[in-house]
Formats: structure tokens, C-alpha cells, sequence
């Protein structure tokens, strides 16, 4: 019997309208887990380089992580992998919500889809029962409709439906696929799913998730979600709302000031220091209560992130948190705007990250004369009816919409006429977070120039993301236990020091503090998005419940492998690096790892090059940042090692002794 | 005085995680905490997001007919599903039933020795959505029937009492001297 997991992959090919129940190997789960870990290797063994985003032979997986649909607390994550049309590397699109123990539950860990289907159609999984179904009644729906009308096709109102809407359905580059409170967001995954003409993916499972040490297993899960309540009851001192308790929090509170204040408005240009004051504060406030019906969950999971909004003209939807401010900073308007949008925007599926600076690009290059009354015949002079305008555009590729609908980066070059300048927010042709800062910090660097996910919440997080007022450091170092075994004296003193007199960014801490920092945050994101452990409990957290000392007692009494401390920081190390080779393959290149240029004002490029060449050094990737043979060797990945050596990426052992 | 075991549901509080679910099919799993199926639950969220509704539900007596006629509630003008607050597992609806023996579930309130301090699924329920009560009541004192008037009973309740009379009388005439 397998443990935590089915053991079973839906093999889906839409182009024949084939589908097998494929039998997993157990060595696998051993050596990646399961959900990205395993995404990965599938990707690496069966979509070569060659491959394009938008070919048949592209493939699109849905999984669940690895601990979905057993006792532990918010291991509730769908993790979509397939290659990015907007960077042609691989896509990291990762979703809470309730679609993936319903689909541990029909039996399968994975659904990977391959092919295209020749008509719109829809998956239904059933247990033992999975078919394609006609969707040419489904073309045009939006995401939430189109869920509402499958459940009432199947007469199964628990069914959990994944699905795109316009946007996905016209291949735009940042195309989400929504999960019913939830979405898989960035990248475009929503596109590929849209070009393979599948409209939304239905599931209902009605079958046990067993575990291998029952009463031992149970036991953690129960001390995990009690910790979850300490955290919740105890909020961190000297941590704003958004971050003190477990979340991200932004739909629990109003106080949204620290962002208001300090991220930057319209396409990512400007911040207004001072713009939250009491008058806003309260108008904002009373735009999230007259909306915020009730505050939601996703599947075994006590954090409430998510909200049900009742707006007068929308009526009720669901939204998680992250939306909240992206919409109304980068159309310089308010909250309710935000809402209105995020209803609509829900249901064309466009990522909340992406989709406002596209717009707020598009706004910026009209104003500048770039675009004019002839490239947008009919746009709004009304500030919010010019975004709803975009909008509307956008999802349907119509008139301006066709070229935006690619992104900033590619839009930009499109445009051309100057706007490539008005892409300043991109990295590796993904829009970034809305952060313009003062002086340059050495660990975000890292984060961003290196990160392979290209979101910064999904790769930050375990260390305080700015020095601690000093009176809130020693209660913060008292009881952090989190910290890899050998590294607690270190990293304590790093957090008691931080933002002392010279112990500032750009030039402290030392370098291999600095790398061991950077790892430790990204490593444990690997973790929890191979076991499907949310990283709002886990990875991005100060002082989370879930830890590199917790999660192998875990993960061995529910597979019955054993796994340790030094085991699972090489399995987190092996997926990081298959990934990394993935995209190595692609073509990622030294000069691609590049945070956009005006991030921070005061720059230091030979310093920067200098971080970035010890880094790679750190991580034992060679002067260009692709894993050195050794190094692959070490992580059991010589297929990979081979691979890149033909392909010219790594020199051969002759060559190098040459 | 009797006990009586509550657990109190603040639907307000309910975001629906479906933790409770997933604790109670864990608890009821053989052997215990082996497997997780919210399916076999014997406590469902049942929750229809647009229309806010967020009903935690434990499963109570089975019934082989369903109701004759439905009930619809409003309340703060929500109007609330017919069988929304029902416990029975029943043949109109798919909840409360083992998925693969199709028997019916119930709540026992994890009874078991030694006894827990509150049913799993309210611990589990860190929202404070569920909670347990624990009351004595007074009981009144039933008078007790024997075997054959229960049996008597249940035959009269189900076929009415005239039919018994009648079916008696003809017994002991068609059947004279076969019974003591």
C-alpha cells in the first residue's frame, strides 16, 4: 500500500481523447516527494527544450502535494507546472483552496494533460470514473460561472472544479486558472490549459488517504495545529498585521498603511510617503467592512486569508488577500474599486500580480503619448472606466488588448516607440512585485536575482524582511526554533544585530551569512511546495509552525520513509536544482538574474557581481549559474548532469581538464 | 439526572476549513487515524458560497423515507437550504452515508475509554465554530415496558391498534388449543 499518497497519475491526452490511470514509483517519492518535486522531474524527462509553450507536446500537470488529503493542518496546495509562455521557463503556479484533496481523494496524485483537444472540452473525475466532456455550451464563461454550471451539469454540488475564463481561453500571457477561492495565478498557466482547449478540470473523490504510522501521525498533526493557535493568539511583537500572526492577513485587517505608504502606486512608479492618513485609513476601513461578509479558509486549514465579498453591484465572491491592494495602487483608487475589479477580474482569470501593471503600463504610455486615441479608439477618459476598459480588452485580445495581452515585457517591445523604458518592473520577463526602494539590501538581491519562482512571497520569508526595532530582537531570537541544526548561534546574532550602527545593508552581513540566509528561505519553499504545506503557515512566515525539524518526523510517520533533518535539506536541494537545470536548458542566462534596474535607488553593480558570482559559488553552480557535475552528482541527478554536458551547458570532465 | 452532550455551532464562526471533517474521519478510520475521507465523516460542512451559507452538521439518526413535504427557513432574510439544519442520513440527499457500504453514518460523539475531553471535530475547530457543552438534565422517570408491550407497541404504532384486536381475536379462534 502507499502511504500520503494514491500512488496513481491520470495520463490525459486531448488531442486522442486517451486517458490511462498510470501507476507512480514509490523512488520517486523518496528522492522528490511529490507535487513541484515530482512536477519537475516529469517535466525534465518528457518536455525537452525544443519544446514550446504552446505545443501539444507541452505538458500541463496538476498535482497535489504530497501531504494533501492527510490529517496535516493547510497541506491543501494544487501545484500546476508546465512551461510559461511569458518566460519559456518553467511555471510555478500554485493554488490553496479545496480542489486538490478532493482530487487525492478520487485517487490520483497527479493529472497531467498532454495534446490538444481538437473541441472545447472538460475533465471529469469521478473516482474510478474519468472522462472528457463536452464544453462548447462553457466558451465565453467566466471562471466562477463556469464551476457553477459544471456542478449543476454533474448534479454533484462537491465537486471541486478548476477553471479558466476568457482570459485563459484567448491564451493571454498571464492567464490564471481559478480553483474556486483560490488560483493558480502566475505565469499564464491559465493560456497553456486554454490552448490545450480545456476548459476547467472537475473532481470529486469519495476514497481513503492512508497514512503508515496512524496514532504517531495524528499526534504531530494535532501538536502542529496547536501551535498554529499559539501563533494566531499570539501575534509577533514589532511585526505589522499583514505578518505577526500566520496569513498573509490582509483580509482580516483594515490597517493597511505600511503598504499604502510604502509600495509603489501606478506601474510601480511612485511611492507616496504619508498618503495613509486618518481620513483614508477610515474610507478604507469602511470599503472592507461594507464588503467582508465573512472571513474563509481553504481545506484543513484554521488561517483565514480568504474572504467572502458582498458588494452592492457584484453581488458575492469569493477572494483570497493578495488582490487587495494590487488593483487599487496601480489605478490610484480605493478599495471598493479594488473589489469591484477583483469580482470581474476573478472571472476572466488573470493573475491579480500581473494584470493591474499591465494596465497601469498601458495608462502610463497613453498619458506619455505612446499609445494614442488611434492604437485605443474608444478609451475612457474616466481614470477607473479606462481599467475595467483594459480589462474587457485584454481577456479578449481585442484591439490593444492583443498586444497587451502578452505582458509588459513583451508588450513593450512590441509597442515599441519607446515604451521598452516603461518596462522597468520585469525580471526574466515577469512583472514583479510593486516595491521601489531606498538602498540596495544584499539578501533581496539574492532572492530576486536568483530565484527560479520569480515571485518574491513565494521565495522570502523564516528571516524578518527588515531589521527589528531593538527592543523587539531578543523576543524574537528567544524561542526560534526554526533555524537549521548549526546555524541557530548565527543567525540569532544576525537578528540581534541587524540595523545596528554598521550593521546595515548594502555592505553586512558577510557574505556567507548573507548565502546561508538566502538558501535557508528559498529551501523551504521547495519543501512546502512539494509537500503541498502552504507557505502562509510555512515558508513565508517569521516563526512558522511548520519548520526543517518537524516536517521529517511528519513526512516519515505518513509515508513510512524516513526521512531526517539532512535528507529532506538534500531532497529540497535536489528539486531546486532540477528546476534550476530546467531552466538552465531553456535558456536562462547570468545576465537574466538581474533585479529591474530602479528596484532601488542606490545601486552598486560591481558589488552586485560580486554577490552574485559568490553565490553561485556558494551553491556550487559554475561561473555562468548552472550546477556543476560534481554537485548533480551528489544530488543524484547525473541524468541531469549528462544532459546538460551534451547539450554544451556543463563542459565535459576531459574537456574541463583541458 | 441525565447527561446531555452538545456541541454548539456558531455558523458565524465557520470558515469553512472542513478541518472537522477531516479529524473525525480519522478518528473513526480502522484502525484509528489510519486514513483520512471527509466522505466518511459523521460531521459535513455543508456551505454554499454564494449565498454565505456555512453549516456544520452532525450526522443523527438514519430514516428510510424522507420527509413528506420540506421546510424552508429565512432568517436575517439568508434563506437556508430545505434539509440544511437536518441531521438524518436519508434517501433525498447524498450526505451521512458510507461511501463504499452505502450505511448510514452517525455521530457518537467519539465516545471511547478513556473518555476524550470534547469530541474530536470541536478540537480541531480552532475557529471555536463548534464547541462542547456538557449539562445534566433532569429525567423523567418512564414507566418501563416489557418485551411484549414493546413488540405490541411497534406493531400498533405501524399497523394500528384495530388491526391488532382484530388479528388477535381471529388468532385465538383459528388457532384454538395450539397456544398455552
Amino acid at each position: 500500500m502507499r502511504y500520503a499518497e494514491q500512488g496513481f497519475n491520470l495520463e490525459i491526452d486531448l488531442s486522442r481523447g486517451n486517458i490511462e490511470k498510470v501507476a507512480t514509483d514509490p523512488r520517486d517519492t523518496e528522492a522528490y516527494l511529490g507535487g513541484l518535486g515530482t512536477n519537475a522531474k516529469i517535466l525534465w524527462d518528457r518536455v525537452p527544450p525544443e519544446i514550446e509553450p504552446f505545443s501539444p507536446d507541452n505538458l500541463l500537470i496538476f498535482s497535489a502535494g504530497l501531504l494533501v488529503g492527510t490529517a496535516a493542518p493547510s497541506a491543501n496546495r494544487t501545484i500546476v507546472s508546465t512551461i510559461s509562455p511569458q518566460t519559456n521557463l518553467m511555471a510555478f503556479s500554485m493554488a490553496g483552496g479545496f480542489f486538490a484533496a478532493e482530487l487525492k481523494h478520487s485517487g490520483y496524485d497527479k493529472v497531467i494533460l498532454r495534446g490538444k483537444s481538437p473541441d472545447w472540452v472538460y475533465l471529469w473525475i469521478h473516482n474510478g470514473k474519468v472522462e472528457l466532456r463536452d464544453a462548447s455550451h462553457l466558451q465565453g464563461k467566466g471562471c466562477y460561472e463556469t464551476a457553477e454550471l459544471i456542478k449543476q451539469e454533474l448534479k454533484d454540488p462537491k465537486a471541486q472544479v478548476a477553471s479558466i475564463g476568457l482570459a485563459g481561453e484567448n491564451r493571454v500571457y498571464f492567464a490564471s486558472i481559478e480553483v474556486e477561492k483560490s488560483s493558480c495565478s502566475r505565469l499564464g498557466v491559465g493560456a497553456i490549459m486554454g490552448d490545450k482547449r480545456i476548459k476547467a478540470v472537475a473532481v470529486r473523490g469519495t476514497k481513503d488517504v492512508n497514512v503508515a504510522k496512524p496514532a504517531e501521525y495524528f499526534e504531530l498533526c494535532t501538536t502542529m495545529l496547536e501551535s498554529m493557535r499559539h501563533r494566531l493568539d499570539n501575534p509577533l511583537p514589532g511585526f505589522d498585521a499583514m505578518l505577526a500572526t500566520l496569513g498573509p492577513q490582509a483580509l482580516s485587517h483594515s490597517d493597511d498603511g505600511f503598504h499604502i505608504d510604502n509600495f509603489a502606486w501606478g506601474n510601480a512608479r511612485e511611492r507616496k510617503k504619508g498618503h495613509w492618513t486618518k481620513e483614508y485609513g477610515e474610507k478604507w476601513e469602511s470599503d472592507q467592512l461594507q464588503s467582508m461578509e465573512r472571513h474563509i479558509s481553504c481545506y484543513n486549514c484554521p488561517v483565514k486569508c480568504g474572504g467572502i465579498i458582498k458588494h452592492p453591484t457584484l453581488g458575492r465572491f469569493p477572494m483570497k488577500c493578495y488582490s487587495k491592494l494590487t488593483y487599487p495602487m496601480a489605478a490610484y483608487a480605493d478599495l471598493d474599486f479594488g473589489f469591484r475589479m477583483i469580482g470581474i477580474a476573478q472571472e476572466h482569470g488573470v493573475d491579480g500580480y500581473t494584470a493591474p501593471q499591465v494596465m497601469a503600463f498601458a495608462v502610463e504610455l497613453y498619458e506619455d503619448g505612446i499609445l494614442t486615441d488611434e492604437d485605443m479608439p474608444g478609451f475612457p477618459s474616466d481614470n477607473e472606466e479606462r481599467h475595467f476598459w483594459l480589462m474587457e480588452k485584454i481577456v479578449r485580445r481585442e484591439g490593444i488588448g492583443e498586444v497587451l495581452a502578452d505582458g509588459v515585457y513583451w508588450a513593450a517591445r512590441r509597442i515599441g516607440k519607446g515604451a521598452e523604458v516603461y518596462d522597468h518592473n520585469t525580471i526574466k520577463k515577469n512583472e514583479q512585485m510593486f516595491i521601489k526602494l531606498g538602498t540596495l539590501n544584499p539578501m533581496y538581491y539574492l532572492l530576486y536575482a536568483t530565484g527560479e519562482k520569480l515571485t518574491i512571497t513565494q521565495i522570502e520569508g523564516g528571516v524578518p524582511q527588515a531589521p527589528l526595532a531593538p527592543e523587539d530582537r531578543k523576543a524574537y531570537v528567544k524561542d526560534w526554533v526554526q533555524i537549521p541544526t548549526g546555524k541557530e548561534e548565527r543567525f540569532k546574532q544576525f537578528v540581534l544585530e541587524w540595523g545596528d550602527e554598521g550593521k546595515k545593508a548594502p555592505f553586512w552581513p558577510d557574505t556567507d551569512l548573507l548565502n546561508e540566509l538566502v538558501e535557508w528561505q528559498e529551501a523551504m519553499h521547495y519543501i512546502d511546495d512539494a509537500t503541498g504545506v502552504c507557505a502562509g503557515v510555512s515558508s513565508f512566515m517569521p516563526k512558522p509552525p511548520y519548520h526543517i525539524h518537524n516536517y521529517p518526523l511528519m513526512l516519515s510517520a505518513a509515508t513510512g520513509i524516513d526521512f531526517d533533518e539532512d535528507k529532506l535539506w538534500k531532497l529540497a536541494a535536489r528539486n531546486r536544482n532540477l528546476v534550476r537545470a530546467i531552466n538552465i536548458r531553456r535558456g536562462l542566462k547570468k545576465e537574466d538574474e538581474h533585479p529591474p534596474d530602479d528596484h532601488w535607488k542606490k545601486r552598486f553593480p560591481e558589488f552586485e557581481a560580486e554577490l552574485l558570482d559568490n553565490y553561485y559559488k556558494f551553491k556550487r553552480w559554475n561561473d555562468q549559474g548552472v550546477p556543476t557535475r560534481e554537485y548533480l552528482h551528489e544530488l543524484d541527478l547525473d541524468y541531469v548532469g549528462e544532459d546538460l554536458e551534451q547539450r554544451g551547458f556543463l563542459k565535459s570532465v576531459e574537456e574541463a581538464e583541458a | 439526572m441525565k447527561k446531555v452532550k452538545t456541541i454548539k455551532i456558531d455558523v458565524d464562526l465557520c470558515n469553512g476549513c472542513r478541518a472537522c471533517e477531516v479529524a473525525c474521519s480519522a478518528f473513526h478510520a480502522e484502525p484509528k487515524y489510519s486514513s483520512t475521507n471527509p466522505e466518511k465523516s459523521n460531521i459535513r460542512v455543508l456551505f454554499d458560497v454564494k449565498r454565505n451559507l456555512y453549516i456544520p452538521v452532525m450526522a443523527g439518526e438514519y430514516t428510510d423515507a424522507e420527509c413528506m413535504g420540506r421546510d424552508q427557513y429565512i432568517i436575517d432574510g439568508t434563506e437556508y437550504d430545505e434539509c440544511t439544519f437536518c441531521r438524518a442520513s436519508c434517501p433525498a440527499r447524498d450526505v451521512f452515508k458510507d461511501p463504499d457500504s452505502g450505511l448510514p453514518l452517525k455521530c457518537d460523539m467519539c465516545e471511547e475509554e478513556p473518555p476524550l475531553e470534547e469530541p474530536l471535530c470541536v478540537k480541531w475547530c480552532i475557529t471555536d465554530a463548534l464547541t462542547y457543552v456538557e449539562r445534566e438534565e433532569e429525567e423523567e422517570e418512564e414507566e418501563k415496558l416489557d418485551d411484549v408491550e414493546i413488540g405490541l407497541e411497534a406493531l400498533a404504532n405501524k399497523h394500528g391498534m384495530k388491526k391488532i384486536t382484530d388479528t388477535l381475536a381471529r388468532l385465538s379462534m383459528s388457532k384454538k388449543g395450539e397456544y398455552v
